[in-house]
């Protein structure tokens, strides 16, 4: 029988396939920053909080510390919805600045992250505005919630392509461009889901859409992933030895 | 109740997520013993998940972290904290 996930929530699962590259990418903020750096527990609202109040009684350069943790996901979430980098970067910069000073109008009911993503994805926004553009979630909104075909990639096997695989630049941009291609409206859920690890009610609280949506759109895009990713990564990284999924 | 493989792919993703009622879980994993080309679809969509979430996939530009810090910190000096509402910010 095939070794199924565990009963531990989505985020702790990811969390153990993912736990090593994690691990680095503190270390790394670490010897980058370590004048400035805090305990490594920060990262708990209850710390969340504290230093929020740090901020707010005149430490600002804790500022700093307290988006770091967050610089990824708002830059891919922006990413997700303006397509351009030089841009999405110079939103999540004018993201931040907004945050700052807007902390004190934060209430600590929602997760910092989720309410820095929020203000990110208004920011972007109001780019499209000015500049004229229409949100490409509108767009994507009319033309794909009422598409059907959903339907997976059938392949008669799958042999595990493993993580040492995505040393190919190829292999990445594959992944990339095939996020990249999915309708706006999917690929921002897909983002923030997938790609940034939050819950459901997080995703939902972020893209102001509901619960239900969130999980309709994930699914879709996972789906959408699987159909163009499947067959081309199978052809891309040659058969190796059988991989089985952990079920610990 | 016997599953076809469309319904179990239409539930793939809240199985992935562990969001499936026990009684549907069981029906799915019974599907899933017999059937490879599902069982070939849920494989290849984790392993996908496993791909797109590892930070070797989408990586951030060169300097930027370096480049929000720097603006970070000129403009910090002269912003200040107001309060206004994160959903309607100040230009």
């Amino acid at each position: 029988m095939k070794a199924l996930v565990g009963n531990n929530g989505r985020r702790a699962r990811r969390s153990d396939w993912l736990g090593s590259a994690k691990n680095l990418k503190d270390q790394d903020i670490d010897a980058r920053q370590p004048q400035t750096r805090l305990d490594a527990s920060m990262k708990s609202a209850s710390c969340e909080r504290e230093i929020i109040a740090r901020i707010l009684t005149g430490e600002t350069d804790l500022f700093h510390e307290l988006i770091r943790p967050c610089e990824r996901m708002v830059y891919l979430t922006v990413l997700s919805m303006m397509k351009d980098e030089a841009e999405a970067e110079d939103v999540t910069q004018e993201a931040m600045l907004k945050a700052f000073r807007a902390l004190r109008s934060f209430h600590a009911e929602a997760k910092f992250s989720t309410w820095l993503v929020a203000i990110a994805l208004n920011e972007g926004r109001r780019r499209l505005r000015i500049a004229g553009r229409a949100p490409l979630e509108s767009l994507d909104e009319q033309a794909s919630e009422q598409e059907g075909d959903f339907t997976p990639a059938v392949l008669t096997d799958w042999r595990e392509i493993p993580l040492e695989a995505l040393e190919r630049k190829e292999i990445r941009q594959a992944l990339v461009e095939a996020v990249g291609q999915l309708p706006a409206i999917y690929r921002q859920v897909f983002t923030l889901r997938d790609i940034e690890e939050l819950d459901v009610k997080e995703t939902a609280e972020a893209l102001e859409i509901s619960a239900n949506v969130v999980k309709v759109r994930l699914h879709r895009a996972r789906m959408l992933l699987q159909k163009r990713l499947a067959p081309l990564l199978k052809a891309a990284v040659p058969v190796r030895k059988r991989f089985f999924w952990s079920t610990t | 109740m016997k599953l076809r493989c469309e319904h179990v792919w239409s539930y793939i993703s809240e199985y992935i997520d562990d969001a499936v009622d026990t009684e549907l879980r069981e029906e799915i994993e019974k599907h899933l013993e017999h059937c490879e080309i599902c069982s070939a679809v849920l494989d290849s969509t984790r392993n996908i998940l496993v791909l797109t979430a590892d930070e070797r996939t989408f990586e951030l530009p060169v300097g930027f972290s370096e480049r929000l810090h720097a603006r970070l910190a000129k403009e910090l000096v002269a912003a200040k904290i107001d309060g206004e509402s994160p959903e309607n910010p100040s230009p």
